[in-house]
């Protein structure tokens, strides 16, 4: 805009005072500015409707200070004033020009119908489950010639819900506080970080599976090979400020390339092993591994920002409830060579049927799941079942989370209980960072 | 915000639906889904109806992704016709519906609501295709409720600045309410309903 500050001047030096109206015609000098945005005003007094009030801080008791402005800052200001995005004082000398300036008042009303064609994707007014139908319909009217595979599934509904989140969240809520609690050696850990925080935890994790996959990795080429929370913590620590929302393009770019690659990788790509350190596992676990940490770290954030967050589909937590019962055979086998579980008390044959616990899951993703307690090589079954627990899908993950003790745990116990303590203990011993 | 720059990212994504890529369509619907959704909801008020022009949007662009040109704007305004193209449809379709069954319901209100719709399209299209500088203004103000003085320091800009940039992103976006109105067809050549 070229301003027209002399002519305005006039105007703006005038002390303000709060008395009657001045028409139009009293300053013919302000429709004189060199670009006006609306025709000149009318030489008839025709004092214009004033907008609606925008809601500001001033108060009514307690007039606020209005500065003097010049007719160019009045002007200026009429979009902020629209959005309400001035001070208060600025809105009563906006609002008190209008009441004298034809052009001016005919650009803010137009300017605040303007405001009204705003209007907010908001992403959490979505139903989840609308995306799994809108691309089943989509697949069903054309197949697709490079599908996503089954067991990518999981993964991909996750990030999706985890993104949507995001989006949604303004950028202070990016620095909102998060503790992370999970079990070490049997006892509680906790460790402080932000919502942005999370997100490069889950970043540098994935990148493991990035790195199977010969994917640029997230930590750098050349990385040693390192654990989940090794991986964390030279991530957080190689940044060289506070994490930000800057993240979330990273952090989702990683996880698209993730799971395209995998699309075109063809058959026999879930078999690939990816290892974290210290264990290993095909990759179409290692994905759903991901899917259930992107879950609950999303319900973390969730939690740290005040929004709801549901769990997974059930067909999801199901999968997620049978990786965590098929991986507790080994870790409870780990705990015993560590004297952390009882000895193993009728070992039998590989492949042939021993002692079991019968987890009953209920709930949506729920089932009958029988944990071999005396040796993964065994097979557990409903025949040979000493004991029994019932718990809720969620409950159970988060047990497996860690970020509920064995203790709080299950809802219904009957059995051996020192084969329900020590696979209670496996579960949350399966929890890190 | 945009992790790529749209006219790239729409080509490439056209690419890839036409291809049959399902991640392709993963991706899309993610980056579009609330758009249409919202859009639909705006026109017929309801959130099974808006449901359903979500799925027959997604479906018709899965495939129909050859239908997209380029040169006609970014995919995202094509998207906000498509959606209020079949939005539109549905309101017409459901309001005869009524009208037949119940007798209530004018002529002149479903006008109204269709002329609603068109404003609110070209509100979207105007919106998308402004220049990013006062687009990114705008959204600090009016979504993260930024005064134009945090505004201009996000910005890294001058208060004045930042003043310019809110007051021409608005007065940009008032012209979906004062151009003419172009009957029921949305600018653009997609002249079919899906």
């Amino acid at each position: 805009m070229t301003g027209a500050n002399g002519d305005a001047d006039d105007v703006a030096r005038a002390p303000w005072i709060p008395g009657p109206r001045r028409s139009a015609d009293d300053h013919a000098d302000l429709t004189a500015d060199p670009t006006p945005v609306t025709p000149p005003a009318p030489t008839a007094p025709a004092p214009p409707m004033p907008p609606e009030v925008p809601e500001t801080g001033a108060e009514a008791d307690e007039p606020p200070d209005v500065p003097q402005l010049t007719h160019r800052v009045l002007k200026s200001l009429l979009g902020a004033w629209a959005l309400s995005a001035c001070s208060a004082g600025e809105t009563k000398a906006v609002e008190d020009h209008l009441t004298e300036c034809a052009p001016c008042a005919e650009e803010a009303l137009r300017l605040r119908d303007a405001v009204a064609l705003l209007h907010e994707d908001r992403d959490l007014d979505l139903d989840p489950l609308l995306r799994s139908r809108v691309l089943e319909n989509c697949l069903g009217r054309r197949p697709a010639r490079v599908p996503v595979p089954e067991w990518v599934t999981p993964y991909d509904a996750e990030t999706a819900r985890l993104d949507a989140l995001l989006r949604d969240i303004g950028e202070s809520e990016w620095h909102a506080p998060v503790r992370l609690k999970w079990y070490e050696d049997d006892h509680l850990v906790r460790r402080k970080t932000t919502v942005a925080g999370v997100i490069g935890h889950l970043l540098a994790v994935d990148g493991l599976v990035s790195s199977a996959l010969g994917i640029k990795d997230p930590l750098g080429a050349g990385v040693p090979e390192l654990s989940p929370t090794e991986r964390t913590e030279a991530f957080w620590s190689a940044l060289d400020r506070p994490p930000n929302r800057a993240l979330r393009g990273p952090w989702r770019d990683q996880t698209h390339t993730l799971i395209r690659t995998v699309s075109f990788a063809g058959r026999g790509v879930g078999d690939l092993t990816v290892t974290y350190k210290d264990f290993a596992l095909p990759l179409r676990d290692s994905l759903l591994e991901r899917a259930f940490e992107c879950w609950l770290h999303a319900d973390d954030i969730a939690n740290a920002v005040a929004y709801p967050y549901a769990p997974p589909s059930g067909a999801h937590l199901h999968g997620m409830i049978d990786l965590a019962a098929r991986l507790l055979p080994a870790a409870l086998a780990g705990r015993r060579r560590s004297g952390l579980a009882a000895p193993a008390r009728h070992l039998v044959a590989a492949g042939a049927p021993g002692r079991s616990l019968h987890l009953e899951v209920e709930g949506a993703g729920g089932g009958h799941w029988y944990i071999a307690l005396d040796s993964p090589a065994a097979v557990g079954s409903p025949d040979r079942a000493v004991a029994q627990v019932a718990m809720d899908g969620v409950e159970f993950c988060q047990l497996v989370a860690g970020h509920i003790s064995p203790e709080e745990a299950a809802a219904g116990q009957d059995g051996d209980r020192e084969a329900i303590r020590d696979v209670l203990s496996a579960a949350a011993s399966l929890s890190r960072l | 915000m945009a992790m790529e720059t749209p006219p790239r990212w729409d080509r490439k994504m056209q690419q890839r639906l036409a291809a049959g890529e399902a991640a392709a369509l993963g991706e899309f619907y993610d980056r579009f889904a609330s758009l249409v959704h919202s859009l639909a909801h705006r026109v017929l008020d309801d959130d099974a109806a808006a449901d359903q022009v979500t799925r027959e949007v997604f479906g018709y662009i899965w495939e129909n992704p050859d239908d997209y040109d380029p040169k006609q704007g970014n995919m995202r305004s094509w998207v906000a016709r498509l959606t209020q193209r079949q939005a539109v449809h549905r309101l017409r379709q459901a309001e005869a519906t009524a009208y037949a069954e119940t007798g209530q319901g004018s002529a002149e209100e479903l006008e109204q609501k269709v002329r609603r719709a068109h404003v609110a399209a070209r509100a979207e299209h105007i919106v998308t295709s402004m220049p990013a500088p006062l687009r990114a203004a705008l959204e600090l103000a009016y979504f993260q409720r930024r005064d134009y003085r945090q505004t201009a320091a996000d910005l890294g800009v001058t208060e004045d600045e930042a003043r310019r940039r809110l007051r021409l992103g608005l007065q940009l976006l008032s012209s979906a309410n004062t151009r003419p109105l172009e009957g029921s067809s949305p600018p653009g050549g997609y002249g079919r309903t899906l």
